[in-house]
């Protein structure tokens, strides 16, 4: 028997036979349409609806968007313009920018100062959200809040200063202490600050170490979306810690600290923010010592932290439940006290587990920042509502404001649940 | 005899409190009892200083006292020579009825979109999913004051609807949509409860709901005796008409004995009277949390029907069941064990967010104890308080029915 080889047949194909294209109905946009958009009556009537519902939206917004009215100095003016055409009067966003932006009573020629602040935040927050950057960056998200807070509040810069200073010593000292017992470091961390600070109050009112100075602003100036902003980004890094100690607070053996942390979480829960905002407009006053006089922006920033808080622990436990407990048995086996149980093997996981449910807090808190303008702090929505809806200029334009807001709000939001989206694919290490 | 001789006595060291981890514990606790109870007095301290200092002293007497202020919207009788007490209640019922009638349409909402998000339409599965961010990614403020835009500033007024060549219509000739409120019809059972009013209607709709629900057990019974029937001989005997004449027979006789017709509003003058008058803010606030909460309620739909593997639908198909009977028996009560915990979270956010409606001036109990109240009497520890109370009990009653659902269809494995 021979065998077949393309020397003895008189011909053999060298070259695969190129692959026939499908036939037409069986691919490209016509069968896309017909798979995702007409597949059987009731797809195509769902199409259908859906097509009408969207041509009734665009057909009402677009040509009130597309003939917006950018220049104007008053409602009557633009409305003259348009001369009863439809058309949007987005002027009073351009001729309001900076009050929108940064409240009515901040100095105008300070505006640069939170402009620079809001810049550097980019900056200080890029090494906490991605990893891959230089780790040297963090010194500068450190240095980042008191920059900020000179920078918006104004004044000496011995107090930021000395404020910054009081926290590196205590570094120096818990580092030093770190080694032999970590409650031990803490505590003699927080003494160290403490020492620093009460040396710093001796600090005559007329002292040379004051003249270092810029223009100072009251917090009652702050407005606009900078106080949302400012709002958002304090309270949210303030209540991560927090709320951590409390998680970690609730999973603990010790029944005092366990229904200690428990009731204070199931009571801020159990309560609106709104409620939680009254007591810091009417009644945290109270609570201070006479004649200390807390502006309102820190008791907001108290009350809101402290909520925030309960729900970031809350998501924290359902992180620290999730971890499986031969981690818990593993670093018991090892050796590792509590602190360094949790420092190195527990938290670690624990928090990476929680991020979803922590941005989703954070989304939810700067939200609700919004609610500030029920007790009278002219946040964006408080500045719409109050003197610019107010003045006789712009009052009776709704649309473009709210619009306006709903659309920076909507931008933020969407990004940083875009970017938390981005980090869960980016940690995630279990193999799917 | 025996000799009893002691274990050695462990002797007890100072530094044990520290070190030993028998004792470590109770330290800390003492500590940490102690630390909180410095902070209570030192706060206790600061509020009695600065009470005296005001000359005010914490007392709850101003609730008997006559509030002063009028409610508009209201479902019990209220005036203004009504205690500080009776405004705060009225301004709970406000809050519950708007909590009730939000958390229904949010989760009609959410289901619509969250099923037709999953759709295989590519287009109304996009449209969904724009929904859904853009209400998520919007605080609930601002929804609220745009609805209530549209409720104030586009509805026509209701001098509108008058003349012979009036601009707007009513609704099918029954409704009107005017920016002081929607005008709906309103039922009235003119024979047996005699006089009309809220009160007797109130009356008659509890009494034709306690028909429904006698109705229901009805037909509950006739179903369990066919599925009887059909398990013991194989023949499921045809329940259709009794069902329907169980279920509506009662119910229209109820009406019919008593009476039931419909108070249509009309224009009269500068307003309309008769019918129902719902307020503007009622409706704002009303919407505005349902569309938003609509939005995650959609989300945890989404993904309670995909946390149901796809071997479960495949399976049931290979046993032959129908596509809707398996969505019905096999999908649907396993994604409803994940849909439902965070749907009764959602409808407390609701309960919560209602009382948002202070900012369009509903009175709910945050716009009347928190706000009028609160401001006219100056009571501000008192009355924060108290309505933190009133909060906490509707949260803590909602999450224990929360935890009672959750235990009792709790997945039960080995």
């Amino acid at each position: 028997m021979t065998e077949l080889s393309a020397s003895n047949v008189a011909f053999v194909r060298t070259e695969p036979v190129p692959a026939a294209a499908p036939p037409s109905n069986a691919s490209g946009p016509v069968k896309w349409i017909k798979d995702n958009l007409f597949d059987g009556v009731g797809n195509s009537i769902l199409t259908v609806l859906a097509f009408l519902a969207i041509y009734f939206i665009l057909s009402r917004t677009m040509p009130w968007i597309l003939n917006g009215i950018w220049d104007a100095p008053t409602l009557s003016a633009c409305r003259e313009i348009l001369d009863g055409a439809t058309g949007a009067c987005f002027a009073v966003i351009s001729e309001r920018w900076n009050q929108l932006l940064f409240g009515f009573k901040y100095p105008s020629e300070l505006y640069w100062r939170p402009a620079l602040a809001f810049a550097m935040l980019f900056a200080a927050a890029a090494p906490v959200l991605f990893f891959d950057l230089p780790r040297k960056l963090l010194i500068f998200t450190g240095l980042y809040p008191f920059i900020a807070f000179w920078l918006i509040w104004g004044g000496p810069v011995f107090y930021p200063l000395i404020a910054l200073i009081g926290l590196v010593v205590a570094y120096k000292v818990f580092e030093r202490f770190e080694k032999n017992n970590f409650a031990m470091a803490l505590g003699l961390g927080l003494l160290a600050a403490l020492v620093v600070w009460s040396l710093a109050s001796f600090v005559g009112d007329n002292s040379v170490l004051l003249a270092v100075s810029i223009e100072s602003v009251p917090s009652r100036a702050l407005g606009g979306f900078m106080l949302n902003m400012m709002l958002g980004v304090t309270c949210v890094s303030l209540s991560l810690p927090l709320g951590i100690a409390l998680a970690l607070g609730r999973q603990s053996s010790m029944p005092f600290i366990k229904y200690i942390c428990v009731i204070f979480i199931e009571f801020i829960r159990g309560v609106p923010l709104i409620t939680l905002l009254f007591v810091a407009s009417v009644m945290l006053s109270y609570f201070f010592p006479p004649g200390s006089g807390v502006d309102l922006f820190i008791r907001v920033v108290i009350m809101i932290t402290m909520f925030s808080a309960a729900y970031i622990a809350e998501v924290i436990r359902g992180g620290l439940a999730a971890l499986p407990k031969g981690q818990y048995e593993a670093a018991d086996s090892l050796g590792l006290d509590y602190a360094q149980a949790m420092r190195l093997i527990i938290l670690p996981q624990a928090l990476k587990i929680s991020i979803p449910g922590i941005v989703n807090v954070a989304v939810g808190l700067f939200k609700d920042t919004t609610l500030v303008s029920v007790i009278s702090m002219f946040d964006l929505i408080g500045m719409i509502r109050g003197p610019i809806l107010a003045s006789t200029d712009w009052s009776g334009v709704y649309w473009e404001l709210f619009g306006f807001a709903a659309l920076l709000f909507f931008v933020v939001c969407y990004g940083i649940s875009q970017y938390s989206q981005w980090l869960e694919r980016r940690l995630a290490t279990d193999h799917r | 005899m025996t000799i009893m001789t002691d274990p050695p006595k462990a002797s007890f060291r100072l530094s044990m409190l520290l070190n030993d981890s028998r004792y470590r514990s109770l330290t800390l606790q003492v500590i940490a009892a102690m630390l909180l109870a410095l902070a209570i007095f030192y706060l206790a301290n600061n509020v009695a200083t600065n009470l005296a200092a005001l000359g005010v002293n914490i007392s709850f007497d101003f609730l008997g006292a006559p509030a002063g202020y009028d409610i508009n919207q209201r479902l019990i009788e209220y005036t203004s020579q009504s205690s500080n007490l009776r405004a705060a209640f009225v301004g709970i019922l406000n809050t519950m009825l708007v909590a009730v009638l939000a958390c229904i349409t949010a989760t009609i909402f959410g289901v619509f979109a969250g099923v037709l998000r999953l759709s295989n339409n590519w287009v109304v599965s996009k449209l969904m999913s724009i929904y859904v961010e853009i209400f998520r990614n919007i605080p609930v403020l601002i929804w609220i004051l745009i609805i209530y835009g549209v409720m104030t500033v586009v509805l026509p007024a209701p001098s509108a609807f008058r003349g012979d060549n009036a601009t707007s219509s009513m609704f099918m000739g029954v409704s009107a949509f005017t920016n002081r409120g929607v005008y709906i019809p309103g039922p009235e059972f003119s024979r047996i409860f005699g006089e009309t009013g809220v009160l007797s209607a109130g009356i008659g709709w509890l009494v034709a709901m306690a028909i429904l629900v006698g109705s229901f057990f009805g037909a509950r019974t006739v179903n369990k005796r066919a599925t009887r029937i059909q398990e013991a001989t194989g023949d499921r005997p045809a329940t259709l008409v009794t069902n329907l004449s169980i279920w509506f027979l009662p119910i229209i006789a109820f009406f019919i004995i008593t009476g039931l017709n419909f108070d249509i509003p009309e224009l009269k003058g500068f307003n309309f009277r008769g019918g129902i008058k719902v307020g503007a803010p009622l409706i704002a606030i009303w919407f505005a949390l349902s569309i938003y909460t609509g939005a995650f309620i959609a989300e945890n739909v989404r993904a309670g029907i995909q946390a149901v593997s796809k071997g479960q639908t495949e399976a049931a198909g290979a046993l032959g069941i129908r596509p809707g009977r398996i969505m019905s028996l096999v999908v649907l009560p396993q994604a409803l064990r994940v849909i439902i915990p965070p749907m009764i979270s959602n409808f407390l956010n609701i309960t919560k967010n209602s009382s948002l409606a202070i900012l369009v001036g509903y009175a709910d109990v945050t716009a009347t104890l928190g706000g009028i109240t609160l401001n006219q009497t100056g009571r501000a520890i008192e009355c924060v308080v108290l309505l933190m109370l009133f909060y906490l009990i509707i949260s803590l009653t909602i999450s224990g029915v929360a935890n009672m659902y959750n235990n009792s269809n709790k997945l039960q494995e080995r």
